[in-house]
This record gives structure tokens, C-alpha cells and sequence, in this order.
């Protein structure tokens, strides 16, 4: 598939020429500034811009927090009450960094939603699919290893919750885990290798970010309607996208001070609402707390480990036929890996040929269903492991799973789905009238 | 129907955020208005100081504030007390420290921190008000916390006017003192049901009552009910725990109306940038 036409950058002045035969770097600003966007898109294609932002504030509040955090078990704690009472601002940026860390699931959440909704994950987008699943993976163990970092109580049990999974891989387990810990339990050791990976990991991120963008500039952006751009000439291509510059660039602007709004107004007056006071007790490996949680954003797939018990169906079929190879723990420990695996497996799973789930009348019911799945996963994930919670989150679990790889696959054989718009240009301009300067002729969904 | 499926999705995240309750024991936090609490409350300074009386002549015999510089005691936003008397406090008043070269006593200075606890049983106060932030009624919603603003100071002050005549379940000799807001105290297996649950609210901490009416002569002249030293000493740990939180919400509040006024500059800035995509005839 041949890229959207559009225009390119033309070195013009001699200075230009000498750059751009040595270096194209203008020609590849030029080129991702000007790129041409679908002129559909709605305010749910605004969540790339905010994770771009989250990436940056992380890293930079992060490198900044470093120079006065101290990665020792005897002065963690105490360090990171130092940059609260005494560092200037210090206060700030911690509260910016721990609420900033929401900020960044709340958004990375909606970013993948929207790609399940609308079907962007579809061919030909499944590298950006995966890529950004592995951007998912490696933003979920940084956040797990910075909440260690002030060395709370929560920190110092989620660790030790968190890393004995790992030990429940028969065979090689215990040897992963002592590998993570850096010894036989969470200490001093642990908190050195995972501040030092807290530090390496953004960057890595940084890094599969670029090639994210890449990917999607090579097939160009979805869109609601998931009908693709016309290539076939330039003005056609110019019906139906507008350059990114400055119709996006502005209304992402607009969308992230919104968000950032109401971010401030968490950070400045309720910041500790989403974080668990028990990490403002110093770590002590001699007392447990009542109840170990997680941060909210690992709640959904903390309710699927724990769903798997040893007292369900599936989990002792698994251990009989494995001959006790996989046990409930272990059980647990693939069902939350899959979670995610299935969700990542979904451009072969969905067999579809449509691909917006606006022209999708069936999958716009489970996919609703799905929604709330996560909302009531992530409920129980926060709920004590009793009945009723235990049935809600088998349930819950169940259905994820049945999502990805029982309804998905199904749905593109049994749906009939809606007529799309031909052109993306048509679609545009039947939710705006060509005549009557932007005003809107028809609700948008 | 996608932006539905958003906002309820937003709402039930942020509700299901602050869940994570049902420790042993059953207690009832009771909301109470703190001057600090809201976008806009502020700390009562004279409040503050005289829970600092309070604190040191009842609290810090067994209690320490390990985290807390007492040269913060003259912070705007917080006790804001004069330099002068600041230091004399430091000197005269609390106990002295060991000089790290000489192994020496010698008096404090405003630039040390508070003493420690003096008994091991007795936990440090620097952070005890954000720490104990964590009841989240009703139902696990988070709705106390969010709107009444009912956190850890709610539980310190609930727990100083908490302590009652045990019930008629316990047994004689029971150790401790029966406290109604305790949460995480012994109760005696007669005061529980079948299934090991509790029937009575609170448990027995090891603390006993430490605050009884005009157990403090105020310097300032303030009726001193047990309530109300209650309440001052809740309003010093509140500062001592997050003693920058003045500065926070005006950082805050600025940056949320500055934030408000670029959105409307750019909704407007986007509108009319639009306008000519939108309306721009096209020829089919």
C-alpha cells in the first residue's frame, strides 16, 4: 500500500540543500508536522497527544525527583519525606509524578478502547497494535517498580505480592524470582535494581514510541469510520484529510489544557485520593497489612489472577491434564498474562471485514459489555478475596477471555453490518453541511 | 453511544479508585469540619499553635514527630510563629540532642527535627493523619472522601473523642481501653459472631484516653473541652503531616484558572480554525 500522497519538503535556501543532502531531519519534521489526518476524527483520537505529555512530564519530573531521592532501604522513606518538607517545589513534583502516573493509565485506557471500538487495530495496523501493547507492558512494570521506589508499607508488600508470581513458574520460578529480587526476599538489593529500571524503562518507552508513530505514519491514521483514505491522487487524498498541522495540533492543544484542568485541580487539592495511605507507613517486613492492593490501574488483571482458584472447573482440568505441572497459582499467573495476550492477539482474532464498530450493530453490544467488564473487574480487583467478589470476578475474567476469543471470531461470520460511508469525505460532510460554515447537520454519535 | 460508555467508565474509575476496606473491625468515622479542609480552607494559625501545645505537653511524652524540622513551626501556611520564640522553644522545651562528634548533649536548635517516639509501642505523629486516610465510605465508593473531604484528620479526631464504656460483651479483664473509631485494636471472641465477625463498632487500642477537659491551659485563653483540643491537636498533625498543603492548593487554584482560560482561548482559537474546513464546499 502506497502512503497517502502529499507534499514534501523542498530545500530551498543554499543552507537547506547543504543540511538536507547530509541530514533530511527537516524534510522528517516537515513531513510528520504536515501529515495528512483524516478530518473525521473525533475526541477520542485526542489520547495520543495526552500520553506524549504524560511520557514527558514523567520523565522529566522523574530525572528531577532522582537528584533527591535516596535508593537505600534505610533512607528511602525518609528521603522522599525530605522532597516533600524541604526540596523547593518538592512537594509539587512528587504529587505531579504519582498523580501523573493515573493520568497516564486513565489515558492509555481510553487510547486502547478507542483502537477496540473502532477496529485500529486491523490490517494494515497491527504492528502499531503491538507495539503499542508492548509500550502497555513496559509502562505497567515501570509503574509497578516506581510505586516500590518510596518504600512504604504497599510498596514493600506489593513487591513481594508482585514478584512471587514470577516464583510461581514451575521449575525455573524460584530462580526468576530470586533474579528479581536480587536475593531470597524484597531488600535493599530489590530497591537498587528496580530504581535503576525505573530510571532505563521511560526511555525505552520513549524509544517504542517513535516506532508507534512510524508505523502509523506508513498506513496513516484510522478513523470513525474506518473506511480508508482515497490514495489514488492527491486531491483526492486532500478531500478527505486535512494536515496535521494546524487542525490537530489545535484541537489537541484545546483537548489536553482541558484535561490538564482537572488534572490540577487532583494534584492540587486531592492528591493523595487515588494513591493507598498505608504507603505512608514506612516499610516493615514483620508486619503485613490487612489487605495488600494494588494501585488502581493494575486492578483489572490483579481480579483475573486471583479469580483462578483451586476450586474451579478449568484450573483442575488444567492441573490434572498437566499432570500438577500448572496449579492454581501458576494458573492465575498465565490467565493474567493472557489477559493481556489475547487482547494483543485481537487483529487475528477478529475476523471482521468492517472494520469501525459504528457500521457494527452486534459488536456494539458486546463491546459494551466489555466496557463495563473492565469497570467491574477492576471493582473486585480492589475487594477483599470473599464471596461475592470471588463468582463476580470468575465471571468477569470469564468474559474477557470469551470476548477476544470466542465473540470476536464469531461476530464477522454471524453480523450483518451497516452500509458505510463511501468516503471519508462523505461522512464528514453529512455531520457538517459544505454551505453553512461548520455548523453541525446531523448529532454526532 | 462510545462517549456514554467513556463517561460512565470515567466515573466508575475514579469511584472504584478509592476502595479498599474491611479490616476486622466495624467503626463509623463521623465527618467533621476541619477550617483546612475544601479548594479554598485555610489553616487557623492560633488553632495550630495551640495544638502544638497540646502536642507537646500531652503527646510527645510517649509520641515523636521524627519528620518534622522545628524550624517549620515560624512556616507561613503553617503555625507561623516568630523566629525568636521558635528558638527559645526548641532549647527549652524539647529534649536535647546528641552531638554526633562529641556524643554529647546539647540543646536543640530550630534546625533539628522533632524528638522521637519515646516508647516503641508509641508510632510516630509526622505522617499518622495521611496514613490513617483510609476509609472510604459508604460501600467502598469514595464519596465521603471526596465531597465531605472526610480522611485521616476525620479518623485522628473520631479516635481522641472515641474512647467509651466498653460493652457489655467484654470480659472483665480485657487489656487495653475500649475505643469506638480503633480499627485495627484486639477484640475479645465474645464479642464476635459465628462467623468470626465483630458485633460491636471499634476495637481495644493500648493508648490510654490521653485528653480530659482542661488537661491544658491555653496560652491564648481558649476553653479547653476535650473536643476542642481534640480538634487543635487534629489540626497540628494535619499540618505536620502535609505541612506544604497551603501552598499546594494556591499552586493548585492557579493553575486551574490559568488552565481554563487557555481552553476557552483555544476552543475558540480551534472553532474558527475549523470553520473553514467545515463549511468549505467540496465538489462530489
Amino acid at each position: 500500500m502506497a502512503g497517502i500522497p502529499h507534499d514534501h519538503y523542498e530545500p530551498k535556501s543554499n543552507g537547506e540543500k547543504w543540511l538536507s543532502k547530509r541530514l533530511p531531519i527537516v524534510g522528517l519534521m516537515y513531513d510528520v508536522l504536515t501529515f495528512p489526518t483524516p478530518r473525521n476524527l473525533n475526541w477520542m483520537w485526542i489520547w495520543g497527544i495526552v500520553l506524549t505529555f504524560c511520557l514527558a512530564l514523567q520523565i522529566i519530573t522523574g530525572i528531577v525527583l532522582a537528584m533527591h531521592y535516596t535508593p537505600q532501604i534505610d533512607m528511602a522513606f525518609a528521603s522522599v519525606e525530605h522532597i516533600m518538607r524541604d526540596v523547593n517545589g518538592g512537594y509539587m513534583l512528587r504529587y505531579l509524578h504519582a498523580n501523573g502516573a493515573s493520568l497516564f493509565f486513565v489515558a492509555v485506557y481510553l487510547h486502547i478502547f478507542r483502537g477496540l471500538f473502532y477496529g485500529s487495530y486491523k490490517a494494515p495496523r497491527e504492528v502499531t497494535w503491538i507495539i503499542g501493547m508492548l509500550i502497555y507492558l513496559a509502562m505497567m512494570a515501570t509503574a509497578f517498580m516506581g510505586y516500590v521506589l518510596p518504600w512504604g508499607q504497599m510498596s514493600f508488600w506489593g513487591a513481594t505480592v508482585i514478584t512471587g508470581l514470577f516464583g510461581a513458574i514451575p521449575g525455573v520460578g524460584p530462580t526468576i524470582q530470586a533474579w528479581l529480587l536480587g536475593g531470597p526476599a524484597v531488600d535493599n538489593a530489590t530497591l537498587n535494581r528496580f530504581f535503576s529500571l525505573h530510571y532505563l524503562l521511560p526511555f525505552i518507552i520513549a524509544g517504542l514510541v517513535a516506532v508507534h508513530i512510524w508505523a502509523f505514519h506508513t498506513t496513516g491514521n484510522n478513523n470513525p469510520t474506518g473506511v480508508e483514505v482515497r490514495r489514488t491522487s492527491k486531491e483526492e487524498a486532500e478531500r478527505d484529510t486535512v494536515p496535521f498541522w494546524p487542525y490537530f495540533v489545535m484541537k489537541d492543544l484545546f483537548a489536553l489544557a482541558v484535561i490538564l484542568a482537572i488534572f490540577f485541580a487532583v494534584v492540587g487539592f486531592m492528591p493523595n485520593y487515588l494513591g493507598h495511605p498505608d504507603n505512608y507507613i514506612e516499610a516493615n517486613p514483620l508486619s503485613t497489612p490487612a489487605h495488600i492492593v494494588p494501585e488502581w490501574y493494575f486492578l483489572p488483571f490483579y481480579a483475573i489472577l486471583r479469580a483462578f482458584t483451586a476450586d474451579v472447573w478449568v484450573v483442575q482440568i488444567a492441573e490434572f491434564v498437566s499432570f500438577g505441572i500448572i496449579d492454581a497459582k501458576f494458573f492465575g499467573v498465565l490467565a493474567m498474562f493472557g489477559a493481556i495476550a489475547v487482547m494483543a492477539l485481537a487483529p487475528w482474532l477478529d475476523t471482521s471485514s468492517v472494520r469501525s464498530g459504528r457500521y457494527r450493530p452486534m459488536f456494539k453490544w458486546w463491546f459494551a459489555l466489555l466496557v463495563v467488564d473492565f469497570v467491574v473487574l477492576m471493582w473486585v480487583g480492589a475487594m477483599p478475596a470473599e464471596e461475592p467478589y470471588a463468582t463476580i470476578s470468575l465471571i468477569a475474567s470469564a468474559y474477557w477471555f470469551a470476548y477476544f476469543l470466542v465473540i470476536l471470531p464469531l461476530l464477522g461470520v454471524i453480523e450483518k453490518p451497516a452500509l458505510q460511508p463511501a468516503t471519508i469525505e462523505d461522512d464528514f460532510n453529512a455531520h457538517y453541511s459544505p454551505s453553512t460554515g461548520g455548523t453541525k447537520t446531523v448529532a454526532a454519535e | 453511544m462510545f462517549r456514554n460508555i467513556t463517561l460512565v467508565s470515567a466515573v466508575a474509575l475514579g469511584l472504584s479508585a478509592g476502595m479498599a476496606s474491611a479490616e476486622g473491625a466495624v467503626v463509623h468515622i463521623e465527618d467533621h469540619a476541619f477550617a483546612h479542609e475544601g479548594p479554598f480552607g485555610k489553616f487557623d494559625e492560633m488553632q495550630l499553635q495551640r495544638g502544638l501545645q497540646v502536642f507537646t505537653e500531652v503527646c510527645a511524652s510517649c509520641h515523636g514527630l521524627k519528620y518534622v524540622a522545628v524550624r517549620t513551626l515560624s512556616d507561613e501556611g503553617g503555625p507561623n510563629m516568630p523566629e525568636d520564640q521558635v528558638r527559645a522553644y526548641a532549647s527549652d522545651i524539647l529534649l536535647p540532642v546528641t552531638d554526633p562528634v562529641t556524643g554529647e548533649d546539647k540543646p536543640r536548635s530550630p534546625n533539628d527535627r522533632f524528638p522521637m517516639s519515646q516508647f516503641e509501642g508509641a508510632p510516630d505523629l509526622s505522617l499518622m493523619v495521611k496514613a490513617r486516610a483510609g476509609f472510604h465510605g459508604p460501600y467502598g465508593s469514595g464519596i465521603n472522601q471526596l465531597f465531605q473531604g472526610t480522611g485521616g484528620a476525620e479518623y485522628m479526631y473520631n479516635l481522641l473523642n472515641g474512647y467509651v464504656d466498653p460493652p457489655a460483651c467484654a470480659p472483665a479483664d480485657q487489656e487495653g481501653y475500649y475505643n469506638i473509631a480503633f480499627e485495627k485494636g484486639a477484640i475479645p471472641e465474645s464479642c464476635k459472631n459465628e462467623e468470626g465477625h465483630s458485633t460491636i463498632p471499634g476495637s481495644w487500642i493500648a493508648m490510654p484516653p490521653p485528653l480530659s477537659d482542661d488537661l491544658v491551659t491555653y496560652a491564648d485563653g481558649h476553653t479547653a473541652t476535650t473536643a476542642a483540643m481534640a480538634e487543635d491537636v487534629t489540626s497540628f498533625l494535619t499540618w505536620a503531616a502535609e505541612p506544604k498543603m497551603m501552598a499546594r492548593k494556591q499552586a493548585g487554584l492557579t493553575a486551574v484558572i490559568f488552565l481554563s482560560v487557555l481552553s476557552v482561548l483555544l476552543y475558540l482559537s480551534n472553532k474558527r480554525l475549523w470553520a473553514g474546513i467545515k463549511g468549505r464546499k467540496t465538489t462530489v
